[in-house]
């Protein structure tokens, strides 16, 4: 049986998208099985992430109502034959994510794929409610600013109350993806650091994620940034991020920290 | 025109439980009505004065049903403070507010001053208290972290916060709040009414405190106290707020 990850936040326009096809890209260069699913039903963005855009028929609202079978809606990556796409629909209400719907074609993927990996839509409705429901693992995905914790806090909340795993009295387990980290403007002091945003939402960290061109770059050309360019910084991180996530356990690293542990060195020396 | 305050003095808003005895009619209502009667011949007087809430759940009473008995109540000088269990609709404007989220209080037996000693037959009114039983004291542990968007509400007693509050999160305690970790949302001790409790957290970055209905917002705590440990209680109308050592 796989394993079902959601990719959530609360906030919208944090990296939930950017993240999602990233990290599914980086496990399947690992050869394992990896389906993304697009839950943002209404405002549909995966596909153009992953490059699809032009390949979708029937999406999960089609799967759901039962129009397609599972293996009709799916579409294969072109450049990594173990990484699959389940979009959602542009056209559709939201409304017909039905719950029942959702457990059944969650758990027909997960007896196909090891990482069954679901974009929430932002909020904290119902679309986010259903893709977050089914979850074994959360990557809540933050920006370091204070709206952005804010309502990660929230979301973790939910995750601890709203899903299957929180109502049968177990532990939802729960990773940190700070994203958009900008070294130049933390260093300036305008970003919330690493360990405020660590103490506030209190989960382990994942990895983190620098702002950067590359990955507007890698969405432009329709590729996961960790398939665009492996080399970029985004890239590297998101391949630590994946790494950890199938249970590596790497250090993490804070980006352009190198010359703030190096002046830590030196206070501590002339003290 | 801007509007001018003359007096700054907060106004004060708490919570008060009062224990209310609760009716349960059942069907038929004149039936019912009649052991009523009964029950009021041998102790007089006994609704007087007492908060009466009524509960018609299941009976499936409408607006002018529901009128009716009320005024049949009122009639029996027994005032109904309150309807639970109606359906929305019964309720119309001038009659007593739907009440809901009531708990269980302890059955206290009708007192032999109050009730003669052969009335056998069993009371419509289950619950009739001549006196609130003594409070035990009690506290709530929580263990994690309170997120926002999350309400922690015990009257009961004391809540203690293994984690912190986020920002967003409230933590409402009738008795004091203590929170092992920082206080970043809402905490209110005191609730119900107990100028004598306190809040003491790790570390003070609090949206707002309230004890026994005063608060003070973010603004109004001292600066130099943001970020410490600090512990908070009432002295008359003012909330002190100090370093924990
Ligand atoms: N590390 C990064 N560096 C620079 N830009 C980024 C980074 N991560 C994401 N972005 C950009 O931020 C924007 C929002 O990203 P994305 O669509 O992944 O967010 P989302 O959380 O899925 O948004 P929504 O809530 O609308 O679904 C995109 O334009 C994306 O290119
Ligand atoms: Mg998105």
């Amino acid at each position: 049986m796989g394993k079902v990850i959601v990719v959530t936040s609360g906030k919208g326009g944090v990296g939930k998208t950017t993240s999602t096809a990233a990290l599914g890209a980086a496990l399947a260069q690992r050869n394992e099985k990896v389906v993304v699913v697009d839950f943002d039903v209404g405002l549909r963005n995966l596909d153009l992430v992953m490059g699809a855009e032009r390949r979708v028929v029937y999406d999960l609202v089609n799967v759901i109502q039962g129009d397609a079978k599972l293996p009709q809606a799916l579409i294969r990556d072109k450049r990594l034959e173990t990484l699959f796409l389940l979009p959602a629909s542009q056209t559709r209400d939201k409304d017909n994510l039905t719950p029942e719907g959702v457990e059944q074609v969650i758990n027909e993927l997960k007896r196909y794929f090891d990482w069954v990996i679901c974009d929430s839509p932002a909020g904290i409705e119902r679309g986010a409610t259903l893709a977050m429901r089914h979850a074994d693992v959360a990557v809540v995905v933050t920006n370091p600013e204070v709206s952005s914790v804010r309502d990660s806090d929230r979301i973790i909340g939910l995750l601890d109350s709203k899903t299957l795993k929180a109502e049968r009295g177990e532990r939802m387990e729960k990773h940190l993806l700070l994203t958009r980290y900008d070294a130049t403007r933390a260093e300036r002091g305008d970003m919330l650091k690493v360990d405020d945003v660590l103490e506030i939402l209190s989960i382990p960290l994942l990895g983190i994620i620098p702002e950067s061109t590359d990955v507007l770059r890698a969405s432009n050309i329709g590729a996961p940034v960790t398939l665009a360019d492996a080399r970029s910084a985004p890239a590297m991180a998101y391949f630590e991020a994946a790494r950890r996530l199938a249970g590596e356990a790497l250090p993490v690293s804070i980006p352009g920290e190198k010359r703030g542990l190096l002046s830590k060195i030196f206070t501590r020396r002339a003290a | 025109m801007t509007e001018v305050l003359t007096d700054s003095r907060s106004i004060r808003i708490k919570g008060r439980s009062f224990l209310a005895v609760v009716l349960s009619p059942d069907l038929p209502l004149d039936d019912w009505l009649a052991r009523l009667d009964d029950l009021a011949k041998r102790s007089a007087g006994f609704f007087l004065g007492r908060p009466v809430v009524l509960d018609v759940t299941d009976l499936g009473l409408d607006r002018i049903q529901l009128k009716d008995l009320i005024a049949s109540l009122g009639e029996r000088n027994v005032s109904v403070m309150g309807v639970e269990g109606a359906r929305p609709s019964a309720i119309g404007p001038g009659m007593p507010p739907a009440l809901k989220g009531g708990r269980p209080a302890p059955d206290v037996e009708v007192t032999e001053s109050e009730a003669t000693l052969e009335a056998p037959q069993p009371a419509a009114a289950q619950p009739i208290i001549t006196e609130a039983p003594r409070q035990t004291l009690q506290s709530l542990v929580i263990r994690e972290p309170v997120r926002s968007g999350q309400s922690i509400v015990f009257t009961e007693g004391d809540v203690t916060v293994v984690g912190s509050v986020a920002s967003g999160a409230e933590v409402i305690a009738g008795g004091s709040v203590h929170i092992y970790g920082a206080l970043r949302g809402r905490a209110m001790a005191g609730a119900v009414g107990n100028a004598g409790a306190r809040i003491f957290c790790r570390k003070l970055e609090a949206e707002l405190v309230a004890i026994d209905g005063v608060y003070k917002m973010a603004e109004d705590l001292d600066p130099a106290l943001l970020g410490q440990p600090v512990q908070l209680w009432l002295d008359g109308d003012a909330i002190i707020a100090e370093k924990l050592i």
